[in-house]
């Protein structure tokens, strides 16, 4: 039972970055814009976080650091697909391979430091910014579709046309949006390299970024279904190496590729009924828009 | 350190690759395929330029003998000098070597070499820019090293831990398991809960004997010790490493211990107050706390000697495996919080290795089953070391790929 307790405890912990940055693509994507950069903005992130710890030895500075920085490529990310209207797939793209070289280059020196143990604030054996998680999510349903604020922004993702013509700067609230959303992205990032594994290796996030993307669609783009398909995924994660410690005789490599094999499972589940994508799905997602047109 | 599965995920670079193809919608899709291009990147991080492709004109000059000048000497490096761990060490080993023939040598390297086909236009490289001792260090080289060798028959190359040769290729290993039993010793001593836990990489001999040994070696302190093994399948992926250890620490282990190459290990320990080892690299400042000592590799004796063989033309072929007799293996700075008694053990046994009066693997051992391995007083031959595929009693789980 304690045992129970303790694998619950570790899978919300492995799941916490993926939910952060889930809910960040969230309330992109409710705009109508889809950042593939995750992965690199995590990244970046990373090691940004990273070195202001070095720094300032305060994590909460560093996981602002790390959230700032990714919010600023975010804002430059929006720039391009908003008003330059890029391709936001390729953009996405780019964004996540310029985040991937640009963080080894820029850790270069800082592969071979440590973090002092100390720096870091825990409530009841979790992080607080855990804790916050949770919050944050049910903020975030609350404000999508409670808030009048809310109500806009998935106003601006389902149709860009009738929200310009209500008279809203849709440009400007799915820039807020992206911006918002590379900001949480970024915290999730800095989350791994400051809180989870306190050091900076080039690539650390190691997929995480790319599993958030998937989860947004997983869970309908709802903070609630993201938040259990995050704990879902962390739990997976660390029930294989759970079992592998009870001596559980399941090769390795099937082992390794659980989350994988869960996401593909439960996203061909919700996928064979297309009515139910479609009424969640923001319409207009990953199309530009012309607001003179 | 073998890395004979890695051939398939040889960086961390290429592991993102996979991790996408499961985000199913199409766009994920159309971006696994733009990737690609995106593992070019690791090359920008090279201290050399020598990772372009030789031109073949290129051998014609290297086989023209060393002119006058120094010795130079070339190394391949499978990850970043910066992994506080395997390639840090082999650096530290470089650098010291280059020092310690001030002027006479001239050292060079490539890191993050792929163990793939780019490993071998990598070492032809260095072939072809004069380099005449050629060290790669990992397994993965093992068959591109042969190849350049074999056209190349003025040049020496020494590879570590493989085990073909030729009449120009060496190979060079270090008992790893000298230090695993070591650390072992200590952790048996240190352990409450009288279990233990391993984050292992791949599972290949040289991982089996080190949780073996380590196993061995707690057992000497306290004989009823428990070993609990979490393969994470990966040399170097930290946050992975950290998970797993999380999870023995979950099912009750108190002392860590770990056989991939990161710190990650031993910070999860230090954030549980629990105890942990550092691994090929002094890594204490990572985990001052949790830190009871760091097994360490020291490839210096060894990259001076080769060397030396090198200049003084007398260098032959042959299989090395260096442990702590030969200054190639020891455990370093162990914490205050270690008994006294334990530290005056540790270097009875260092010194017992290093005469030849003590012998880690000397029976009675036992297989996990029961069966008899080694009869009492049987010492084990390298042979059995080599190839070993099962667990000592003690070690709890079912080998990966055991019958």
């Amino acid at each position: 039972m304690k045992e129970l307790l303790l694998l619950l405890g570790s899978s919300i912990d492995s799941g916490t970055p993926l939910l952060l940055a889930a809910l960040g693509l969230i309330i992109n994507e409710r705009s109508g814009v889809i950042n593939l950069g995750a992965e690199g903005l995590m990244l970046i992130a990373a090691v940004a976080g990273f070195a202001t710890a070095r720094a300032t030895e305060n994590d909460a500075v560093a996981l602002l650091a790390g959230a700032t920085a990714a919010a600023l490529f975010a804002a430059f990310f929006g720039f391009l697909v908003i008003w330059l209207n890029a391709n936001q797939y390729a953009t996405g793209l780019a964004l996540s391979l310029f985040g991937s070289g640009f963080s080894a280059f820029v850790g270069t020196s800082y592969t071979q430091e440590s973090l002092p143990a100390t720096s870091h604030h825990v409530i009841l054996s979790h992080h607080y910014l855990v804790y916050l998680t949770v919050l944050f999510t049910i903020g975030l349903s609350w404000f999508l579709f409670h808030a009048k604020a809310g109500l806009v922004l998935r106003a601006v993702g389902e149709s860009p046309e009738s929200a310009q013509a209500l008279g809203y700067p849709v440009l400007s609230i799915r820039l807020a949006a992206v911006v918002t959303g590379g900001a949480l992205v970024g915290l999730a990032g800095a989350f791994v390299s400051v809180v989870s594994t306190p050091l900076w290796v080039e690539g650390m996030i190691a997929g995480k970024g790319w599993i958030a993307l998937a989860l947004t669609p997983f869970a309908t783009w709802r903070p609630g279904r993201a938040l259990l398909g995050a704990y879902l995924f962390g739990g997976v994660t660390m029930l294989q190496l759970h079992l592998q410690g009870r001596g559980v005789n399941l090769p390795v490599e099937l082992l390794t590729a659980l989350p994988y094999l869960a996401t593909i499972f439960v996203l061909v589940l919700i996928s064979r009924n297309p009515r139910w994508i479609a009424a969640n799905m923001p319409t207009s997602l990953g199309k530009p828009f012309y607001p003179g047109a | 350190m073998l890395r004979l599965l890695d051939l398939a995920s040889p960086s961390l670079a290429d592991t993102r690759f996979r991790d996408r193809v499961p985000a199913l919608s199409a766009s994920l899709l159309a971006l696994a395929v733009c990737s690609l291009p995106g593992c070019g990147k690791r090359s920008s991080t090279e201290a050399t330029p020598s990772s372009t492709p030789a031109a073949p004109s290129a051998e014609v000059k290297a086989a023209e003998p060393a002119a006058a000048g120094p010795l130079k000497v070339a190394f391949a490096y499978v990850g970043p000098v910066g992994d506080a761990g395997w390639t840090f060490a082999h650096d530290k080993a470089r650098k010291e070597a280059e020092a310690a023939f001030a002027g006479k040598v001239k050292t060079s390297f490539v890191e993050n070499v792929p163990e793939a086909a780019d490993a071998e236009r990598v070492i032809r490289d260095m072939v072809a820019q004069g380099n005449t001792l050629i060290f790669g260090t990992t397994f993965g080289y093992m068959e591109p090293m042969l190849k350049v060798a074999s056209d190349d028959p003025k040049v020496h190359f020494e590879h570590a831990t493989g085990y073909k040769t030729a009449a120009n290729l060496r190979t060079y290993d270090s008992r790893t398991y000298e230090g695993a039993y070591l650390a072992g010793v200590l952790a048996g001593s240190m352990t409450k809960s009288k279990t233990l836990g391993v984050v292992g990489s791949i599972p290949i001999p040289e991982v089996i004997r080190n949780i073996d040994s380590f196993t061995l070696g707690a057992q000497s302190m306290s004989p009823d010790v428990k070993t609990k093994v979490v393969w994470v399948g990966k040399w170097f992926d930290p946050p992975k490493e950290g998970e797993a250890a999380q999870a023995l620490l979950d099912q009750g282990a108190d002392v860590l211990m770990q056989n991939t190459d990161s710190s990650a290990v031993l910070q999860t320990a230090e954030k549980a107050g629990k105890f942990a080892f550092g691994w090929d690299s002094d890594m204490t400042k990572f985990g001052p706390h949790a830190h009871l000592a760091s097994a360490v590799i020291n490839w210096s004796p060894y990259y001076k000697k080769a060397i030396q063989d090198a200049l003084d033309g007398t260098w032959k072929t042959s299989q090395v495996w260096w442990g702590v007799k030969d200054g190639a293996i020891d455990l370093i700075n162990l914490s205050d919080k270690v008994p006294e008694a334990t530290k005056t053990k540790i270097e009875d046994i260092k010194r017992g290795l290093k005469d030849g009066s003590f012998t880690i693997w000397k029976g009675p051992i036992k297989d996990q089953s029961g069966k008899e391995v080694l009869k009492a007083d049987e010492k084990a031959e390298d042979k059995l070391l080599l190839s070993i595929n099962f667990y000592v009693k003690g070690v709890e789980g079912k080998l990966p790929g055991a019958k």
